[in-house]
């Protein structure tokens, strides 16, 4: 990606020329694969021309551009001014923000194109990015169109593989959006610490628990994205106001006595399969001198769901209160009273997940349950959080596999029932309710499904998180 | 805790929610959630006694900025994304 910089800064490259080959390549794509909700065509040129005359005019500030020609694409719930940004629900059709996210302020600052806003599941509710709203389309696995590309970042995912230009995907986790669509596509996908890149401009799911974050085809291309983004923002009181570091200094950093906990109780009930290619993958990592050990990490693995359904679905209810066809997206007749009318818009407009969680959340918050569900499910996470960090006093970092099944075929998710559907979450809920940063690497295949390793390390630790997942970029 | 999930338990929340289900959708998600929130129910064994509740993982302070008026959306941009609107101000349905 350096070289490509490189020469799209000496002019070796038209700039402009790439992002037309890119645009028509997206439209391939997404007919073969429905990756974008919106392809930002007048945007990206718009942007490319913008930089070819900064480029042709020697602008000094052109060399400060650390993105510079990388195609970004964006996943719906992040807003971009001007460009339908709808989080993939049916209740947002139409809404152009007025503003542009902090993130993707800074893509641009940096001179990263962005290409278009990738499908996900609505507003993040699914671990397979088939609860897309109403009249969107489903995402296919790269490797198998009969598959699941993951959710609920299933686009950005996805395109990441695919993609044949240099290109960084921005993607979102509530409570592992972000790593298992990242490990059935077999990309390296890195939800931040809670806090550590602003959510100013995120169309919110759960408050206390989303992230932004970066896909790529390459660690490279990640820690270069998560270095351009991550960083305090007044404009969002949760961010964490600490110096980052230079991630990309991480790549191939020589690693010494680093320790690693491996999870038990996440190896018991998922395909031998994955525990093979998870076990080679930690062989390698010992090969270069890192300790391994196995740990016991109970209350994140048994509890560490429901706990986080309770809280993601509460927040969730309260966050989807607002849209009720009055202020932006959809809209009706103004018929009946207020009552009527926001019941009729929110009854045609979100889909059959979005209800689900609204009940669920609704019904967790309510008077007389309010104490058993959501209040409890608040103190088990000072407990989880409490446990992870017991464990970050002895070990660098805890390994478990992604997910516990290989990407799953569309005809056998129909099968599932919600509770079975929430429950392929297992691995990835626990690190999300704690706000820790944690990586999927890819460290494999069993026969054409990529394998996903979860490396999961302590809050403000994304450094070390790049350090040992560079050891299986190739790229 | 126990509870008992039924059509009125499940009606009555999507109203709070200011949803109308379909009595498919209410049966439906009836025997949904009665299998989710029986499975959540577990929490119950979990001792949380004297332990505070985390609003947030990673022990945020709040943070606030001196009152001072800032640049905002004009009125204009604001009602520029709804056709509703009337004299300079949001239409909305009626409230009695």
């Amino acid at each position: 990606m350096q070289e490509f910089i490189k020469k799209i800064r000496n002019n070796e490259i038209d700039i402009v020329e790439h992002t037309h080959k890119v645009i028509n390549e997206c439209k391939k794509i997404n007919k073969e694969y429905n990756y974008f909700n919106v392809i930002s065509e007048d945007l990206a040129l718009q942007q490319a021309k913008e930089l070819h005359k900064k480029i042709k005019n020697n602008d000094k500030n052109i060399k400060n551009k650390k993105l510079l020609g990388v195609m970004v694409s964006v996943k719906d719930g992040i807003c971009v001014k001007n460009v339908e940004s709808t989080a993939g629900s049916k209740i947002l059709r139409g809404y152009k923000p007025l503003f542009d996210a902090t993130v993707i302020k800074k893509v641009k600052d940096a001179g990263g194109i962005i290409i278009g806003k990738t499908s996900q599941d609505e507003f993040g509710f699914g671990s397979f990015n088939v609860n897309v709203g109403l009249g969107f389309e489903i995402p296919k696995n790269p490797f198998d169109k009969q598959r699941s590309c993951g959710g609920s970042s299933g686009g950005a995912a996805g395109l990441s593989q695919v993609a044949e230009f240099p290109h960084i995907a921005l993607g979102e986790s509530t409570g592992g959006s972000i790593v298992e669509p990242a490990s059935f596509c077999g990309v390296f996908g890195l939800c931040p610490t809670y806090g550590r890149i602003s959510r100013y401009g995120l169309i919110d799911y759960a408050n206390s628990l989303d992230k932004v974050g970066p896909l790529g085809k390459s660690l490279q291309a990640v820690a270069l994205l998560l270095e351009t983004i991550s960083g305090f923002d007044r404009n969002e009181s949760t961010t964490i106001n600490k110096p980052i570091d230079n991630y990309t200094d991480f790549i191939n950093k020589k690693i010494k006595n680093m320790k690693i906990g491996i999870i038990k109780e996440a190896f018991v009930d998922i395909d031998k399969k994955i525990d093979k290619k998870i076990n080679e993958g930690v062989d390698k990592l010992e090969e270069i001198g890192v300790k391994t050990e196995e740990i016991s990490l109970k209350l994140p693995i048994k509890h560490g769901l429901a706990t986080y359904y309770i809280l993601a679905t509460s927040e969730a209810s309260t966050n989807l209160a607002k849209y009720c066809g009055m202020r932006y997206g959809v809209s009706d007749k103004l018929e009946g009273n207020f009552n009527e009318y926001f019941t009729k818009v929110r009854s045609d407009n979100f889909g059959p997940e979005a209800k689900r969680r609204i009940i669920l959340g609704t019904f967790a918050r309510m008077s007389g349950y309010r104490d058993a569900y959501y209040i409890k499910a608040t103190k088990i996470r000072t407990k989880i959080v409490d446990e992870y960090k017991k464990m970050f006093k002895k070990y660098d970092a805890l390994i478990s596999p992604t997910s516990p099944i290989l990407p799953i075929k569309f005809s056998e998710i129909e099968k599932l029932s919600p509770l079975q559907h929430y429950m392929m979450d297992i691995m990835t809920v626990s690190p999300n309710v704690a706000g820790l940063p944690h990586l999927n690497v890819p460290v494999g295949f069993v026969g054409k499904s990529p394998v996903g390793m979860l490396i999961t390390a302590d809050h403000l630790e994304e450094s070390k998180l790049i350090q040992l997942g560079s050891v299986f970029d190739s790229q | 805790m126990k509870v008992k999930i039924n059509k009125e338990l499940i009606g009555h929340v999507a109203e709070v929610a200011r949803l109308k289900l379909t009595d498919k959708e209410i049966e439906k998600f009836s025997k949904e959630l009665r299998e989710i929130i029986g499975s959540f129910s577990k929490l119950d064994e979990v001792d949380t006694k004297d332990i505070e509740p985390s609003l947030q993982p990673v022990g945020l302070k709040n943070m606030l900025r001196e009152d001072k008026e800032e640049k905002s959306f004009t009125q204009e941009e604001a009602l520029s994304l709804t056709e509703h609107k009337k004299d300079g101000y949001f239409k909305g349905p009626k409230a009695i």
